[in-house]
């Protein structure tokens, strides 16, 4: 078994799935021989040559609209865009048509198409090169949104994603991409999609989070542990549709929650998750759900960005403070 | 200084407003349109006419929702319909139901569409063809996507996009237009160049002297050609589709033709609109000079035409009174087909939306 780090992980995912499927394609801005920016895409272009790994014109609208179409015709597009930040002219295309080509075709066209993009902060990138609106996306009807927090989770999601019949917004955490390595069976083995993941079991507390937070998350946690509060720690994953029934059942038995996430904290996926459990865990609650998140600012440019993004000690607050509610 | 690049745009019309053809029917023959052809053209555009009509009578009446006419328009879009191949993929914009009736989509359909009813998305006819595509130009960049897909698999079949003057505005316009020259694509785009993008005129849209011009940034060959000349549609249409079908890369048609109507039954044109504009172009229109062709050839007589007019309109009523008849459709329709398999969290809306009401 190979030791891959997330970006290894996510490449491994679509070599994988190229082998296996020929109507697997990607297509990017300097996906081909350059392999991606961050390198998400090496070789995919030496392997599975020029007319299946697209170098696209600059263009982020085109290169989701052109999705659609091939999409429609068949094939199963992987979509980069290079940076979240330069997402938003894609937008249109995914809000207007792919998210809504199954609907309005009464299911006779569909849009198998994954749209992949880095994001969050944490690499001291220049400007919109650091913002997380997972958000904006989720609030979408008819797309998946799908967020890995480490390689085993990137490659087998990634896997479940290029194979999920209707469109998936697959955000990737750049600042873990190469954080940590671990063994991934490139197996062609999908995880589930809709799901999240528990990743530490606990009795006092519920603590959620989703990409790169989680490994801030899960040190706060073994920090926690060391003083005598036992927390469960969830990997959201599936940022829509939101997986109820993990999160309520675990409520039910901590009766306590902090959310943690580096996006800005209005109207947030934070706030969605929050919604839920006071919807429909109000009674299992001993204590106010409380998020700790980036705020509602632009993302800083790089030196003030550690100040931006949520730390181990804020969580680590946020958590002895509803324990003592 | 030297020139290192010359371009030229050519406009073509073979049939005028005053039913002059520029050749002659046994040469027309030779270059595929026959004398049966060219009633089929007749028939198929009194049809939508006729349809078009009804239409706006329905949404007048309460009986249909927002509708765009395709007034004036007819030559342009049945001949598209006429020229592509069945196994071609059409990728509309909103105001090409003649196209979509050639390719088999219902007229029932189409009412159902504009009547709000879920039901009218599914077209049938062509299973492939794209549906109804509102957000302006958006959908030039799927035909990327559908001629890439072509390309890929080395299949004969050629993409087909319309959209309008405003359209051509768009950066998703540009976008494509630039794609499909990179990659030689087996596209054609057809631009409907009908003067008005609701009250904004063709000369407030751009300064190009021509819309068909836009191609060559892209990479390739634009033409114009008289809209309103079914004819000469046709034959710069197949020129177009049967070479890019051949390999020959893309090509764009600027189609000049005039939007008669309102911009749809929600606008009134007469706020912004020369009624001596309107006038002329009515001078214009595609089915008078295609009927006094027919005419002065002796290719039909005046009583066939009332034959034909009274059969196209005994084919829309009696879609229109199925489309009236249409049992309505189930709360559930919302919730079908947002993903293949409904996550647990629509279920739940799904029921709360079944016992509440
Ligand atoms: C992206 C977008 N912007 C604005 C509109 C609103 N709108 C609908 S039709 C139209 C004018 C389009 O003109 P044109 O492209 O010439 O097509 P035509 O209506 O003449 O067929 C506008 C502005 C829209 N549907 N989509
Ligand atoms: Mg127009």
């Amino acid at each position: 078994m190979p030791n891959l780090t997330l970006i290894e992980a996510v490449n491994a995912a679509m070599n994988f799935e190229m082998s296996a499927d020929k109507n697997v394609l990607v297509l990017g801005e300097d996906v081909g021989v350059n392999g991606g920016v961050f390198r998400a895409t090496d070789n995919l272009q030496r392997n599975f040559g020029e007319m299946r790994v697209i170098d696209t014109p600059l263009a982020e609208s085109l290169i989701c609209g052109m999705s659609i179409g091939l999409a429609v015709q068949g094939f199963k597009p992987i979509a980069e865009i290079q940076f979240m930040g330069f997402i938003y002219a894609a937008f249109d295309q995914l809000i207007c048509h792919a998210s809504r080509m199954r609907n309005r075709t009464r299911g006779r066209l569909s849009c198998p198409m994954v749209l992949r993009a880095p994001y969050g902060g944490g690499i001291r990138a220049p400007e919109h090169h650091s913002e997380s609106t997972e958000a904006i996306f989720a609030h979408v009807p008819g797309i998946r949104v799908v967020i890995p927090s480490s390689p085993a989770r990137a490659y087998g999601l990634l896997l479940a994603a290029i194979r999920d019949p209707d469109p998936v917004v697959f955000l990737e955490p750049k600042r873990i991409y190469r954080a940590q390595s671990e063994m991934v069976e490139d197996n062609g083995v999908a995880l589930p999609l809709d799901v999240c993941f528990t990743l530490r079991l606990g009795c006092d507390l519920t603590l959620i989070s989703w990409g790169a937070m989680l490994k801030e998350t899960l040190e706060a946690a073994e920090y926690l542990a060391a003083i005598g509060i036992d927390a469960e720690v969830i990997d959201l994953a599936s940022i829509k549709p939101i997986d109820k029934v993990t999160i309520l059942e675990s409520i039910q038995k901590t009766g306590r929650c902090v959310i943690i996430s580096e996006a800005p904290k209005s109207g947030s996926v934070a706030a969605e998750i929050s919604a839920i459990i006071a919807e429909e865990g109000l009674t299992s609650l001993l204590a106010p759900i409380l998020r700790v998140s980036g705020y509602d600012t632009v993302m800083p440019l790089f030196k003030l960005e550690q100040q931006y993004l949520p730390s181990v000690d804020k969580i680590v607050k946020a958590a002895q403070h509803v324990m003592e509610f | 200084m030297k020139t290192i690049a010359t371009f030229s745009v050519k406009y073509s019309q073979s049939l005028n407003p005053a039913a002059e053809l520029n050749t002659s029917l046994e040469q027309l023959a030779t270059a595929g349109i026959h004398s049966s052809d060219l009633l089929d053209f007749y028939q198929s555009m009194l049809l939508i006419r006729t349809f078009d009509t009804k239409a706006i009578a329905l949404q007048r009446t309460g009986r249909l929702g927002t509708y765009p006419s395709c007034l004036g328009q007819e030559a342009i879009s049945t001949a598209i319909g006429k020229t592509m191949h069945a196994e071609d993929v059409f990728i509309p914009g909103y105001r090409d139901a003649a196209t979509l009736i050639c390719r088999g989509t219902t007229m029932q359909q189409i009412l159902l569409y504009w009547g709000g009813d879920e039901r009218g998305m599914n077209f049938t006819g062509n299973n492939q063809d794209l549906p109804y595509n509102v957000p302006i130009a958006s959908q030039c960049c799927h035909s990327i996507g559908i001629a890439y897909a072509f390309k890929l698999r080395r299949e004969p079949r050629v993409a087909v996009v319309v959209c309008g003057d405003g359209g051509t505005s768009e950066g998703d316009f540009y976008e494509s237009l630039n794609a499909a020259g990179t990659w030689q694509l087996p596209v054609v785009f057809v631009v409907i160049n009908n003067q008005w993008a609701i009250s904004v005129p063709r000369s407030k849209q751009s300064g190009c002297t021509t819309l068909a011009q836009k191609a060559i940034a892209g990479g390739f060959s634009g033409e114009q050609v008289d809209g309103n000349d079914i004819i000469g549609c046709h034959l710069q249409l197949t020129k177009a589709i049967e070479n890019a079908r051949a390999g020959n890369g893309p090509h764009l048609i600027e189609a000049i033709t005039y939007r008669l109507s309102d911009h749809t039954t929600a606008d009134d044109a007469s706020r912004y609109r020369d009624a001596d504009d309107l006038q002329q172009a009515w001078r214009e229109e595609p089915l008078l000079r295609l009927r006094n062709l027919l005419l002065n050839h002796q290719l039909i007589s005046e009583s066939q035409l009332e034959a034909i007019q009274s059969q196209c309109n005994e084919e829309v009523e009696a879609c229109v009174a199925e489309y009236l008849a249409y049992p309505p459709q189930p709360n559930s329709a919302i919730f079908e087909y947002m993903y293949q398999q409904m996550p647990c969290g629509l279920k739940q809306q799904l029921s709360e939306l079944e016992t509440q009401r």
